[in-house]
């Protein structure tokens, strides 16, 4: 008898919280993968396909699917960090396959260049480019927005005249970054 | 807090505190003595487009233009840009980029005036009483002489003070607490009639309830000047402060006058206080009076390096070296810190090094080139023993040892032992919980440390890198828009395409169905077209079937392989011209090979082409020949049993001949029967006749 009642209590309970869990699982649905989102945000959206996936938000998919983490060049290693960080996963080091040339990290970022005198308007460097950010039309000059790239070299490949060259964006006032050892700290007597 | 409290409080002398702070020694003395002296005119002049804080103006003059004395050089429809104006006057003779102050040593775009030593004014208009003037005009005549903050940070003063009703407090900030600097203490002794003209028309664009001046108790003789010249204002009150650095920070300042702190994030404006500096309302005065822009500031120049230290009423754009030079500078070339052994190539560091700004805030500069701008009030040239750090390269930081100090001097009451260690760490997350951003570079932290770590230099760094990486993230999630917008399209017009070829596909179907209903069914078009090709392929047999056998035929035939192979010389002959000329071309040194692989194409396509046209002539041959076979075919009726239909009708036509023939042999042997049995009857007839006569004659 004791037996039967500590049983029907349990299944009770058990039954209580399943519902209480199935209702949970209703009312909080969360639409699409949370996790793909996350590591979208991490990514530097350069979109520039070295990973081998058309864009950012394909290898965050991919990633949250179990695809290598270090395959980003343009994030570098603060990025396969913070992934790693979010997957609870080991840092590896950056994908020999997709470093970029140098360390990436101190220099300052490039930007696509169109030689214009060269361009023979082709368009298929605004065709390659990921985040449209090169104007022109068919047999008219084009040019790079230069805000809006991201510096991901795409265009360079299919230019037929190799007049897109990548330049590295003039340091200024606004993006100079301070150097420790050029100012001596003042101690007075 | 109730404003009458405050300002008891304040008559009574008491004053509240703000946290830390620290009291390094003041070294003012070594200028304050002395009077303001006006400098002559330099050679040259150099005028970085951009002072302050904002965005430059545009160009209003070209090189070689002659420019007049108070003259403005840009201007700008944007707000957040100040113009600059000629400080004398002279000839552009260049717009270049130039270094300029800033710690960087990086080059902006600078105006270059040549000094014609004239100093001729462009036309002023004096206004004598300016409680005349409406605040719109009072705003733009700030804004035209392009006033911008004076203190340091340089922000423009038209937007400062373009705010709405129910101002609490202007406060004036004459404490200067920095040490070593004078500029303001030496304007206020010499103009203080002026400053306080600039903070009437302060008074008159916000109308606050009161007006502080703040100023630190190691002025006197300030003080005195001040509190004669506003005697007469019974809402202007000078509070003296004691000497604590920093308390000229502008939170700071708000604290110890009025008890408010001012929240993380807001603006002093949130809590009805506007602050101005004391040289700002002497600029303020000297442009709505006397129309004179903001073409020249106080500077002290003082360092024990100095032969004569002194301030200066320095014109905007004179050189540092220009400046050092009349304080009596000597340049010690090689003498410390620039070994010519040392690996990397040292940067062209004055030696001994000049300092812009104050001991505890400013920078060492570079290049002795860079001019004077607005926000620039003290050049300080120290001697090794004033300031040995100053001269050592090689940074003295030994490890953080936790004692807390810099805690308990941070005038922001953040925690810089923790922010140096998330600084080193690039921890943004961490910094921004420690709010990194309400540091105000003040640098006492760094002055009480014993361990001689430059705590500010690397909270500069992380604040430049957190503003970098926050543009950086600005400027991700624009490429990711821009990418999903893009994707989205290229998504749209593939649907786009498919639905135009699903559209054209029915179409077809549609004429071709009404096609049928007009009377040829779509199947009878099949069948005749099948008819057709099997038409062809029997004519191909016949022309093959044929041209062993007849004799006539042989003789087109062996024409037509003579045309065909013409026709295929020709076609090689084009060929082999094609390609010599495209061998010529690859020999020329300017076609590139995108040019020669384009010509070999065509030369493929010419060899193509006669290959058609022999093939052509080949299938004209062999059309003729069909025909002539044709022809003979229908003529020799009996030589052949062929299954063209040409040849089925001769071969009816023949049919049809026998057939007559036959009718006709039958009716000639009917005939002929018919003849036979007449001759038959007459024969009998006859036999009878001649039995009958017999009879008769027997």
């Amino acid at each position: 008898m004791n037996i039967l009642i500590a049983i029907l209590v349990l299944g009770a309970i058990a039954a209580l919280f399943g519902a209480l869990l199935g209702y949970a699982s209703v009312r909080f649905h969360v639409e699409g993968d949370p996790i793909v989102e996350q590591l979208d945000a991490l990514l530097p959206q350069t979109q520039c396909g070295q990973c081998g996936y058309p864009g950012c938000k394909p290898y965050a998919e991919a990633v949250a699917n179990g695809e290598a983490i270090n395959k980003c060049a343009p994030g570098g290693e603060d990025t396969i960090k913070k992934i790693a960080d979010l997957l609870g996963v080991d840092v590896q080091p950056i994908d020999e396959n997709h470093e970029q040339d140098g360390s990436s990290q101190s220099i300052l970022p490039k930007v696509a260049f169109i030689i214009e005198e060269d361009c023979i308007g082709c368009t298929k460097c605004i065709q390659a480019c990921p985040v449209d950010a090169i104007l022109g039309a068919a047999k008219q000059m084009h040019t790079i927005i230069t805000d809006e790239c991201t510096g991901c070299d795409l265009c360079v490949a299919p230019c037929p005249v190799d007049c897109i060259e990548m330049r590295s964006t003039p340091e200024t006032i606004q993006n100079w970054q301070w150097d420790l050892n050029k100012i001596a700290v003042k101690q007075l007597d | 807090m109730i404003i009458e409290t405050i300002i008891e409080r304040i008559n009574q002398g008491k004053f509240w505190h703000f946290h830390g702070g620290i009291y390094p020694s003041e070294q003012k003395s070594i200028t304050s003595s002395k009077p303001i002296k006006q400098l002559s005119l330099p050679k040259q002049l150099v005028l970085p487009l951009q002072q302050h804080i904002g965005r430059q103006g545009d160009l209003l003059v070209e090189v070689g233009d002659k420019v007049l004395k108070g003259q403005a050089l840009t201007q700008s429809s944007n707000p957040m840009a100040v113009p600059v104006h000629a400080p004398t006057s002279g000839i552009i003779s260049a717009i270049k980029k130039s270094v300029i102050a800033h710690p960087s040593g990086l080059s902006e775009l600078c105006l270059f005036i040549d000094v014609d030593g004239e100093d001729t004014w462009k036309k002023r208009e004096i206004c004598q009483d300016f409680s005349k003037l409406s605040h719109q005009q009072i705003i733009k005549k700030i804004a035209d002489a392009g006033i911008a903050g004076m203190g340091g940070a340089g922000f423009p003063t038209h937007i400062k003070v373009n705010t709405k009703p129910g101002i609490n407090f202007l406060i004036i900030n004459a404490v200067e607490c920095e040490p070593y600097i004078t500029a303001d203490d030496l304007l206020m002794c010499e103009q203080s009639e002026a400053i306080v003209d600039g903070i009437k028309i302060l008074d008159q664009l916000l109308s606050p309830s009161f007006i502080l001046i703040g100023i630190e108790d190691n002025k006197p003789q300030a003080i005195k000047a001040l509190q004669q010249a506003t005697q007469h204002h019974e809402k202007i009150k000078v509070c003296v402060l004691p000497t604590k650095y920093p308390t000229g920070g502008e939170k700071q300042l708000i604290q110890v006058l009025t008890g408010k702190e001012v929240n993380t994030g807001t603006l002093p404006i949130n809590s009805g206080i506007v602050v101005q500096n004391v040289a700002t309302c002497f600029a303020i005065s000297d442009a709505v009076i006397n129309d004179i822009p903001l073409i020249r500031r106080v500077v002290t120049l003082t360092g024990s390096a100095l032969a004569k230290p002194q301030n200066f009423w320095a014109l905007l754009g004179t050189q540092v070296s220009y400046l050092l030079e009349q304080a009596g500078f000597v340049s010690e070339v090689n003498k410390t810190n620039s070994t010519p052994n040392s690996p990397q190539p040292s940067p062209p560091v004055p030696s001994p090094p000049v300092i812009m700004g104050g001991p505890l805030m400013g920078f060492s500069i570079l290049n002795e080139q860079v001019p004077i701008v607005k926000t620039s009030n003290c050049i300080l040239a120290p001697s090794k023993i004033e300031m040995p750090s100053a001269f050592d390269n090689n940074s003295n930081e030994v490890e953080c040892i936790r004692c807390g100090q810099c805690a308990d001097v941070c005038p922001s009451q953040l925690l810089p032992q923790e922010l140096q260690w998330s600084a080193k760490a690039k921890d943004h997350q961490q910094l921004m919980q420690l709010n990194l951003f309400d540091c105000i570079d003040c640098g006492a932290c760094a002055y009480v440390c014993p361990s001689q770590i430059p705590l500010v230099q690397y909270y500069r760094v992380a604040k430049a890198e957190i503003r970098q990486q926050q543009q950086l993230d600005i400027k991700s999630e624009k490429a990711k828009v821009r990418f999903e917008a893009r994707k989205l399209r290229l998504e749209q017009e593939k649907i786009a395409r498919q639905e135009k070829h699903k559209k054209a596909a029915a179409a077809r179907k549609a004429t071709m169905n009404k096609k049928s209903a007009d009377g040829s069914t779509a199947n009878s078009a099949v069948a005749a077209a099948l008819a057709r090709v099997k038409a062809k392929k029997a004519a191909e047999k016949i022309i093959n079937s044929n041209e062993p056998l007849a004799s006539s035929n042989k003789v087109t035939d062996e024409i037509s392989p003579v045309k065909v192979a013409i026709a295929r010389a020709k076609a090689k002959k084009l060929g082999k011209q094609e390609n010599i000329e495209s061998s010529l071309n690859s020999n020329k040194p300017l076609a590139s090979s995108s040019e020669k692989q384009a010509q070999k194409h065509s030369a493929i396509n010419e060899q193509t082409i006669n290959d058609k046209k022999a093939r052509i002539a080949a299938a004209v041959a062999k059309a003729k020949a069909k025909k002539f076979q044709e022809k003979k075919s229908s003529t020799e009726q009996n030589e052949l049993s062929i299954e063209t239909q040409s040849e089925k009708t001769s071969e009816k036509a023949q049919n049809i001949t026998t057939e007559a023939e036959d009718k006709k042999a039958r009716i000639a042997a009917a005939v002929a029967k018919a003849k036979s049995k007449a001759k038959l009857k007459a024969i009998e007839k006859a036999q009878q006749v001649s039995t009958t006569n017999s009879e008769e004659s027997t």
